[in-house]
């Protein structure tokens, strides 16, 4: 297949030179797949006509008509298509974000727990992994949901474990802080935090390489990130109205309902996810050999600086690729919350589909969401990769 | 100073006890620290609480044989759901006068895989075997010859249909799979862009959204009056799905074949098809065998997946039972039942991977 290995000498026949050839193979192909398109193409506009459905992205327009069970942003009814999709995008986004940080973390310490020197730990952790690696994904969301119908009482019975917090079948339910200005303020104060560090530690890094001098960078961020909100808190004039859930008629109002829905849905894509991450995890600190840890503290480290200076870079080169295909299951899988009834991007398309019988444009937009995530995330991993690569001299 | 120096013999003193034995392996294992001790301490107060009321609620007051109302008096668990109903959750809807033959195709399958196992017996005979096997489990299933009952599409259901969805599927799968990982390694620009769409295509999206076009939209692809049954649409689904990471596995052990085997292979004078099919591949496919068993293993697994289109697989059957207002309430029960079949399946099949991945190491 190497063009340059016979060089062609005009004379020798069409279909031995492998550079002609290639050409042919590939018109052959891209016309198979073409033709193929066509095929299928024509076959479904035949179709579609029979049938009378008129096909373009006409109807994201028109009104929805259905109820979404939990939503983020204000929505009826009566609001659009097209909104009715961003709200299922919305909890989409939602359950995914709110379970890959769990599932790191949850992740990440039965990883740990695996490779401890207690015996007890480390077998529990590996029949964690072994068991919950090995059931369906969706068995155990269904597992989970049942066990909301099974063992919790109706809202009139709720367990009550702490003040404001109610567990019933429909939910739990929590006093959360009364809306008020002072939030607001706060959450910019948070991200002026956030910004700062980022400053501070660029400061600190080239304050180090110039003069070797160390700032304690660790203490300091953590001091600006909890202490900012708090004095603008405290300075907004410190409101503690609390807005406590009060059972009225058949269920709750007030306070912050997570459904059973949706803590099913996060249960169990957390449980199932976290067991491969967790061997993602030990993977990565294993493969860093104890001679760098050795050669660490032979150079005067101290434990936390081996931790993060040595250890956590190299075994991080290792963790990284595979958690970030993990966390895109995670993502992938959450489109199984149509099965229980949590209204994700999938089950709203899957209800406009019902409703409109727009069923290509529907699928057409469910993989374009997902495609979307996909690729953005690799493209975002390629560069971490490239940037992380072992520089070897 | 005096330093007393003991003069008497040690050869024949022991370690102290605390040092060997069952305590010293707890004094090592569990207590070696002040935190391990603490960890130990948590972890035993927690086993402490949940498993004795488990085994009180599983086995001790369990009811395996009674009817249903007698299992709501009871506050044990009512195994007599799955006692009661195993015919449905492992069959389905199949008539149960043919049910012998669901049941000779699953024999048949699992005899393959246990020989299977085994990596002496490897050979082209395994190979017939497995052809011949498969042949024979789609021949029982449908029927229509040889005296043999017809029996329609619709009415499969249960572990037999997770089984020969999850087989099928990596059947089919792996071949396809392996030619676009060669496409995608291949020189030829067309060839290889194309292969890349299709794989990062597939891979980038849920197997729901194909499992929902194989129910909605395949029907619309195919010529007026053309349909095929609504298993074979998901098969295809999933055949689709599963090539795709095949192919990515395979590709990790075609970019792992050093570049000196394809310059040997030229020298020879051997041509494309000759070079894969002689020397890339028979090493190339070795190498991925305990990758490709986990995808088998993840194949399985999502078959679990087409309860959402609607069709009868083992999960899906167990929920039909469930909805039953006589069993309903016992969730739990059939859904730790299900939870075993697929965790024994997947374990036999892991422990078999972990195995071939220490065989298979030969340390080239």
């Amino acid at each position: 297949m190497n063009p340059e290995k016979t060089a062609p000498t005009g004379k020798s026949s069409f279909r031995h030179d492998p550079e002609k050839r290639a050409i042919i193979y590939q018109v052959f192909a891209l016309g198979a797949v073409l033709l193929l398109g066509y095929y299928l193409f024509s076959n479904t506009l035949a179709n579609l006509e029979r049938q009378n459905i008129a096909t373009g992205f006409g109807f994201l327009d028109k009104e929805a008509s259905f109820e979404i069970g939990e939503s983020l942003i204000n929505y009826s009814a009566a609001d659009s298509y097209i909104k009715a999709l961003f709200v299922g995008m919305l909890n989409t986004l939602k359950v995914s974000l709110v379970g890959i940080v769990l599932t790191v973390l949850l992740g990440t310490i039965i990883g740990i727990a695996r490779l401890s020197s207690n015996w007890l730990l480390a077998k529990l952790s590996a029949i964690y992994i072994e068991v919950l690696q090995d059931i369906p994904v969706l068995l155990q969301l269904f597992f989970w949901y049942s066990i909301f119908y099974q063992f919790f009482p109706a809202p009139r019975q709720a367990l009550n474990p702490f003040s404001g917090v109610f567990l019933s079948n429909r939910g739990l339910v929590f006093a959360v802080p009364q809306s008020h200005p002072a939030h607001t303020y706060m959450m910019i104060a948070f991200l002026v935090a956030c910004a700062g560090i980022f400053f501070l530690r660029r400061w600190a890094r080239k304050r180090q390489e110039e003069t070797g001098k160390l700032f304690p960078l660790f203490r300091t961020s953590l001091l600006l990130i909890f202490a900012l909100p708090l004095f603008t808190w405290a300075f907004a004039g410190a409101p503690t109205a609390m807005n406590t859930p009060i059972l009225r008629g058949f269920n709750f109002t007030g306070g912050l309902n997570i459904s059973p829905e949706f803590t099913a849905l996060l249960l169990g894509l957390v449980l199932y996810t976290a067991a491969f991450v967790a061997e993602i995890v030990r993977a990565g600190i294993q493969s860093v050999s104890h001679g760098q840890t050795e050669a660490a503290m032979s150079v005067g480290l101290k434990p936390g600086q081996i931790l993060n200076l040595v250890i956590l870079p190299q075994a991080l080169r290792v963790i990284i690729p595979p958690l970030t295909s993990q966390l895109l299951n995670l993502t992938k899988n959450s489109s199984l919350a149509v099965a229980i009834g949590f209204p994700d991007f999938v089950a709203v398309a899957n209800t406009t589909i019902n409703q409109t019988g727009q069923a290509i444009e529907g699928i057409a937009m469910i993989m374009a969401v997902y495609l979307f995530i996909s690729l953005t995330t690799s493209v975002f991993m390629n560069w971490y990769n490239k940037k992380s690569r072992l520089v070897e001299r | 100073m005096a330093i007393t120096i003991p003069s008497q013999d040690h050869t024949d003193l022991k370690p102290p006890v605390t040092s060997i034995g069952a305590i010293g392996w707890i004094r090592s294992n569990l207590f070696n620290t002040w935190y391990n001790s603490l960890i130990t301490l948590v972890v035993i107060y927690v086993l402490w609480q949940v498993i004795p009321p488990f085994i009180d609620w599983s086995l001790i007051k369990s009811n395996w044989t009674s009817s249903s109302a007698e299992c709501h008096k009871s506050g044990g668990a009512c195994w007599s759901i799955i006692h009661a109903n195993i015919r449905f959750i492992i069959f389905g809807f199949y008539p149960p006068p043919e049910q012998w033959r669901p049941l000779t195709a699953m024999i048949i399958l699992f005899t393959l895989l246990i020989v299977s196992r085994n990596r002496n017996w490897w050979s082209k005979n395994l190979l017939f075997a497995w052809f011949a096997g498969m042949m024979a489990m789609g021949l029982l299933m449908t029927g229509g010859i040889f005296g043999l009952a017809a029996v329609d599409s619709a009415q499969w259901g249960g572990l037999p249909l997770t089984l020969m969805l999850s087989v099928f599927g990596l059947t089919a799968a792996y071949p396809l799979g392996v030619i676009l990982a060669l496409g995608r390694q291949s020189r030829l620009p067309v060839i290889k862009s194309l292969t890349i769409v299709y794989i990062e295509m597939i891979r980038g999206v849920p197997l729901i959204s194909l499992l929902f076009m194989s129910a909605i939209i395949f029907p619309l692809f195919l010529p007026e009056g053309v349909t095929f049954n609504k298993i074979l649409r998901a098969q295809i689904a999933i055949i689709m799905f599963t090539a795709a990471y095949v192919a990515e596995v395979v590709r990790g052990g075609l970019q792992a074949m050093p570049k000196g085997q394809y310059e040997a292979a030229d020298s020879l004078g051997l041509n494309y098809s000759q070079t894969m099919r002689l020397i890339i591949l028979p090493q190339a496919l070795k190498i991925v065998i305990p990758p490709t068993v986990s995808i088998l293993i993840s194949a399985f697994k999502d078959t679990s997946l087409v309860v959402i289109i609607a069709l009868y697989d083992l999960l899906k059957t167990t929920q039909s039972t469930l909805s039953n207002p006589q069993w309903m309430g016992f969730s739990t029960e059939a859904y730790l039942f299900v939870a075993v079949i697929y965790f024994i399946c997947c374990y036999f099949m892991s422990t078999w991977s972990r195995r071939l991945e220490e065989d298979l190491d030969t340390g080239r």
